[in-house]
């Protein structure tokens, strides 16, 4: 099952998307936030969203789940 | 009762007012414009031009020798060394190494990006500056406000407020002075180069990393100690993890209290004297030379560097290499990402850019060895 995984260490600034939502290749599904800047992070497949693993103002690491997408 | 009249506005500080204080009137106003209104770098901004205004109000002595109040902040603060070490002791409590502790080839990127400085050093003597203010003038191209100031109240004091003025004017420029810059001298393809992951670094390394790196540069040359000392102690401060309290007070509160009385201080040192001069128009301009030739040298060595390297660095870094943390670091994420939404630069670019801060500690320190 494909993962959306954090490119960079930082914290979750805003989740554009909700699970259910259907997503395709390049939406804009999660906004992070490091060294005050907005880095948004986009979907690299398409499908439904069944889990979102964080929610806004948690902190995250390089490499992290941040969604499952079925 | 005529002559009370009289003595009152002759005592008063608008008869003593010269065209100068009006025209430095105006600087101190369009700076707050920029502070408030722009928010460029607003916490530095906002009391330079402050600083800026008072200092040209007439028999207001704040400057003067011995007696004034804003004096004591730039005597004690600036003149005896004290302020831009703090600020370094809370800057390395803020900064992470691990970037540069994970790819240590970056370090060459920091270096690279000081050729600036030297070449503006030969550029600013053709002008006719002599080498002190020479040096003072170069060290803007490291984008580094400290630094910047450390050496310039010991090389040329009475250039400060240009020198200090452009460093940081262009530390918050960097958004529009590097991009071009970036697109010039890379190809489409070069930005798209997504680069191998970075190893993870230990919790020892970055512990060993302040204590080995400072003593080695401290070791080298000593000159550079008040900041690079200050500088890894913070760091320390921060990887060990058992001293949060002192992380926090060295990144917070000692940082913005002694940002007040930089900012005050420098801008005080701003009289209509000693700043509308032709010389200062030059010195913003030899000091944006330096700045751009600082990324371009950065963005060259990136490029260099990959004619050798099997896993291909994103040049964009390059740029990241003159040392304004974290404003460089930012623009290369953004530029590399327009190329390719998919590469997240930032923390690659982090490596050279800590390494910049370094880099120009190093370089001011050679100058002052060798200029003061």
């Amino acid at each position: 099952m494909p993962e959306l995984i954090a490119p960079i260490a930082g914290s979750v600034w805003k989740i554009l998307v909700a699970v259910g939502d259907k997503v395709e290749l390049d939406d804009e599904m999660i906004i992070l936030e490091a060294l005050k800047m907005e880095t948004p992070i986009f979907c690299d497949d398409s499908g439904t969203i069944i889990e979102i693993k964080v929610k806004e103002g948690d902190a995250v690491n390089e490499g992290d789940i941040l969604a499952v997408i079925d | 009762m005529l002559d009370i009249l009289k003595e009152l506005i002759y005592s008063s500080g608008a008869v003593s007012l010269t065209a100068g204080n009006l025209v430095m009137w105006l600087v101190a106003f369009v700076l707050l414009y920029l502070a408030i209104k722009k928010q460029y770098e607003p916490l530095l901004l906002l009391p330079i031009s402050f600083g800026i205004l008072i200092v040209n109000l007439p028999l207001t002595f704040l400057m003067e020798p011995e007696h004034g109040l804003i004096w004591f902040f730039y005597h004690y603060g600036i003149e005896f060394d004290i302020i831009p070490p703090l600020i370094f002791l809370g800057l390395g409590a803020m900064i992470d190494f691990g970037p540069l502790i994970a790819n240590p080839k970056t370090l060459l990127l920091g270096a690279g990006a000081q050729a600036g400085l030297y070449v503006t050093f030969f550029a600013a003597v053709l002008f006719g500056f002599d080498l002190q203010e020479a040096g003072s003038i170069a060290i803007i191209g490291g984008a580094d406000g400290p630094t910047t100031i450390f050496l310039t109240s010991k090389l040329a004091p009475h250039l400060l407020g240009a020198t200090a003025v452009s460093a940081y004017a262009y530390m918050a420029l960097v958004p529009i002075i590097q991009p071009p810059m970036m697109t010039l001298l890379t190809t489409e393809h070069e930005r798209k180069i997504v680069m191998t992951k970075l190893r993870p670094v230990s919790r020892l390394q970055k512990i060993c990393f302040p204590v080995v790196t400072g003593m080695t540069i401290m070791l080298v040359v000593p000159s550079a100690a008040p900041l690079i000392s200050m500088l890894m102690l913070g760091n320390l401060f921060k990887e060990s993890g058992v001293v949060a309290r002192l992380t926090n007070a060295a990144s917070n509160e000692l940082m913005n209290i002694v940002t007040i009385f930089l900012g005050l201080s420098i801008g005080a040192t701003m009289t209509a004297s000693t700043f509308l001069n032709p010389k200062v128009l030059f010195i913003f301009f030899l000091g944006l030379f330096a700045f751009v030739i600082s990324t371009a040298a950065g963005l060259i060595m990136a490029k260099f560097m990959n004619l050798f390297l099997k896993d291909k660095i994103n040049p964009l870094i390059g740029a990241a290499g003159v040392s304004a943390v974290p404003m460089a670091a930012r623009c290369v994420h953004k530029v590399g990402s327009e190329a390719n939404r998919r590469n997240y630069l930032l923390m690659y670019a982090m490596g050279p850019n800590v390494a910049g801060v370094i880099g120009t500690v190093v370089a001011a320190a050679i100058l002052l060895k060798n200029l003061g």
